[in-house]
């Protein structure tokens, strides 16, 4: 889960690391009164930035520096709304402005690949990292760290040594590195990124912009994260599903998916998107999955319900597509389990949509003569993965 | 052979005495597997009744049972907030192999034990793995037994249903091992590692490897298969569709920026060498056109 600066900044200050005074605004209104006491220790002049979770927000006009109160409420009335990359800014931070002499660069992130943590500085921070990493690499310092040693003093001075900060400047910055790695540690962070770590003109180091992913298997030890789930912009269908305790996913298409296991599940969309590309409905679009759903290697008739249900709700879904391969629970259970899930949704009132369904493994026989004599409206049987993905993708684009 | 797990493996169960743990100890046993002992302090001295008359008994610790077994496996299914106190308990017990099954493991827990695990003589399969299966000899986690049987193939796959539907649709040739390594942004045993071991296993004439979306696991398997593995490779990869920034039911599988993307690993492997199939009945279709030619 990616948390917003303002979060992210909150945070850093919980844990020591130095920030500026900063505080949130969703109206102009509030905008104003913020600056007015935010700005009070910086001669009136705040900085209003966009929150959102993208970058680019600054070539997007989404961070201003305003000299009074009435500028910032006049910046925030043009912030507040915008679209930055798809994501509306319905959040501005108004934070307290800084004479900055220099701008730096520190993250520390999961580095899957060596499956160690890593601590990337650069004495050239504030631009896109991606590109500096790109264009001049040696510009950028990579160390490994030890995910049970983490980053003491003398791991922080390793990484300042390694990205060539002069002493007297590689000395401010050591302990912040240090209580930046307090927040990785503590918070069960997978990323924590300050672009730009700033030298003040009055010398002194503040993390000016902060970035900060959290890990959702750490839940059951952070009560205090749920503060951070964004219910707002979140799909209403996916708000079904995760009341339904549903792993799923909602994509823009028409074919409804359900499968067991995350791999066999993201299989499944690949292959009706290929199938989908034989097709076209009235429109001229070719049929593509509507949704990742994963039941779970289990698949139990419950589960299958509520994944119909959900499926079944989403307008945009033509045809459906459960695709399960038997293993830890057999075909024929399976197969139960969807003729069940069929009376439950009768139950609700729901009238099902055309669904394919293709049932291997084991007991597949069995399972494929439980669905045969029960006959079920709509359902249709086809036996392999690639088939049933085509006539599902031919059902979409028939039913527009 | 097989690689990791073979018929003389002595197998334990952390966690053995949840339901889950139960239900799987009762396949593995049924299967044919060597489960010699369970662990849990709270049952310790206790054994528990399996069908077919089979009694395992439950240990306080992982190295009481291994001094009084000669367990060398542990398969874990513990949940998610004990796990990574259950695995540095198996690696300071110095257990060979600990596979741990458990779903929803901490990044930062994995991370620990993973990390604490190097010069101490553990292989750790997973998190949030199905386990492996060396099938006709032992299975060590939640695969199916009864899917493939014997045979000359060997699978390394991120993902568990994936496994099971290529065992199953190769099952006429069947398996030397089939190893699912778990789709978690930090896993104890990689591709590298399952490449490494089939191409050094006689048994074992040609590999399958299943990835999907997330990381680089999969470029870096094709750099290693370039310089080091002789027999063939056929690979498949799952999320080519799958847009960026959407997390796949798997923790690692997510597609951030430009990296991680099916079409480049893909890519990276068919460079490498390997047949990388669109489907994987594609991809069983290869690695059966391989088969047929080393038979002839």
């Amino acid at each position: 889960m990616d948390l917003y600066e303002y979060q992210a900044r909150d945070i850093f200050e919980q844990h020591g690391v130095p920030v500026l005074v900063g505080a949130t605004a969703t109206t102009p209104a509030e905008a104003r009164a913020a600056a007015e006491t935010v700005g009070a220790n910086s001669g009136g002049v705040t900085v209003v930035k966009a929150q959102v979770k993208t970058g680019g927000r600054g070539k997007a006009g989404g961070v201003k520096v305003a000299k009074t109160a009435d500028e910032a409420e006049q910046y925030a009335e043009q912030i507040l709304g915008m679209d930055i990359k798809g994501h509306t800014v319905k959040t501005v931070m108004i934070a307290q402005g800084a004479q900055i002499a220099e701008e730096y660069y520190f993250s520390i992130l999961l580095d899957r690949a060596n499956r160690t943590y890593l601590a990337m500085c650069s004495k050239e921070g504030g631009m896109d990292i991606e590109t500096l990493a790109v264009e001049r690499p040696e510009a950028l310092a990579r160390i490994a760290v030890d995910p049970n040693v983490g980053i003491d003093e003398a791991k922080a001075r390793e990484i300042v040594e390694a990205a060539s900060f002069e002493a007297e400047t590689g000395d401010k910055i050591v302990p912040v590195l240090q209580k930046l790695w307090e927040v990785y540690r503590d918070e069960d962070a997978t990323l924590v990124e300050v672009n730009p770590l700033v030298q003040t003109a009055a010398g002194d180091i503040v993390a000016l912009d902060g970035k900060v992913s959290i890990d959702g298997n750490s839940d059951f030890r952070h009560p205090e994260h749920e503060a951070f789930v964004d219910h707002s912009k979140t799909d209403p269908l996916e708000v079904l599903a995760i009341e339904r305790n549903l792993n799923y996913v909602k994509l823009d298409g028409d074919v409804g998916i359900i499968g067991n296991g995350a791999g066999l599940v993201m299989s499944t969309l690949d292959v009706v998107a290929y199938a989908g590309e034989e097709f076209e409905n009235a429109d001229g679009n070719h049929p593509k999955p509507a949704n990742f759903l994963d039941i779970g290697g289990g698949a139990n008739a419950e589960v299958m319900a509520n994944g119909l249900d959900v499926i079944f709700e989403d307008k945009q879904v033509k045809a459906v597509f459960v695709n399960v391969f038997g293993g830890i629970t057999a075909c024929d259970a399976v197969a139960d389990g969807i003729v069940k899930a069929y009376g439950i949704l009768e139950g609700h009132g729901k009238s099902p949509k055309p669904l394919v369904v293709r049932l291997d493994g084991n007991n597949a026989e069995e399972g494929r003569r439980i669905l045969d004599e029960a006959a079920l409206p709509l359902l249709e049987r086809v036996d392999t993965m690639d088939g049933a993905a085509r006539r599902v993708a031919e059902l979409a684009a028939a039913a527009n | 052979m097989a690689i990791f797990l073979t018929e003389n493996s002595k197998v334990i169960v952390q966690g053995m005495t949840g339901s889950e743990g139960m239900k799987h100890t009762t396949r593995m046993l049924a299967s044919g597997t060597n489960v010699v002992g369970g662990v849990n302090p709270r049952k310790a001295g206790t054994t528990v009744d399996f069908p077919e008359g089979k009694q395992v008994p439950v240990f306080g610790t992982v190295a009481e049972a291994m001094a009084e077994t000669g367990a060398d496996v542990s398969v874990l299914f513990v949940p998610p907030a004990f796990t990574k106190a259950a695995v540095i308990e198996a690696i300071d017990a110095g257990i060979g192999l600990a596979v741990v099954i458990t779903e929803g493991v901490a990044v930062k827990d994995t991370a620990e034990f993973y990390n604490y695990s190097l010069g101490k003589g553990t292989r750790i399969i997973g998190p949030n793995c199905p386990g492996l299966i060396s099938p006709g000899k032992s299975n060590a986690g939640i695969i199916p037994a009864d899917i493939a049987g014997p045979g000359k193939i060997g699978l390394v796959s991120k993902s568990g249903t994936l496994t099971y539907q290529m065992m199953f649709e190769l099952r006429d040739f069947g398996f030397s091992t089939g190893v699912g390594i778990g789709g978690d942004p930090i896993i104890g045993t990689t591709h590298i590692d399952c490449l490494e071991a089939f191409e050094n296993d006689p048994e074992t004439v040609a590999i399958v490897m299943i990835g999907e979306i997330g990381g680089d696991a999969e470029e870096r398997a094709a750099a290693y298969i370039k310089d080091n593995v002789t027999k063939p490779v056929v690979g498949y990869v799952a999320g080519f569709t799958a847009p960026e920034g959407k997390t796949m039911g798997h923790a690692g599988a997510i597609v951030s920026g430009s990296s991680g993307t099916a079409q480049a690993k893909k890519e990276a492997l068919e460079a490498a060498g390997v047949k990388v199939g669109k489907t994987p009945s594609e991809t069983a279709a290869l690695m059966r056109e391989i088969m047929q030619g080393l038979s002839a």
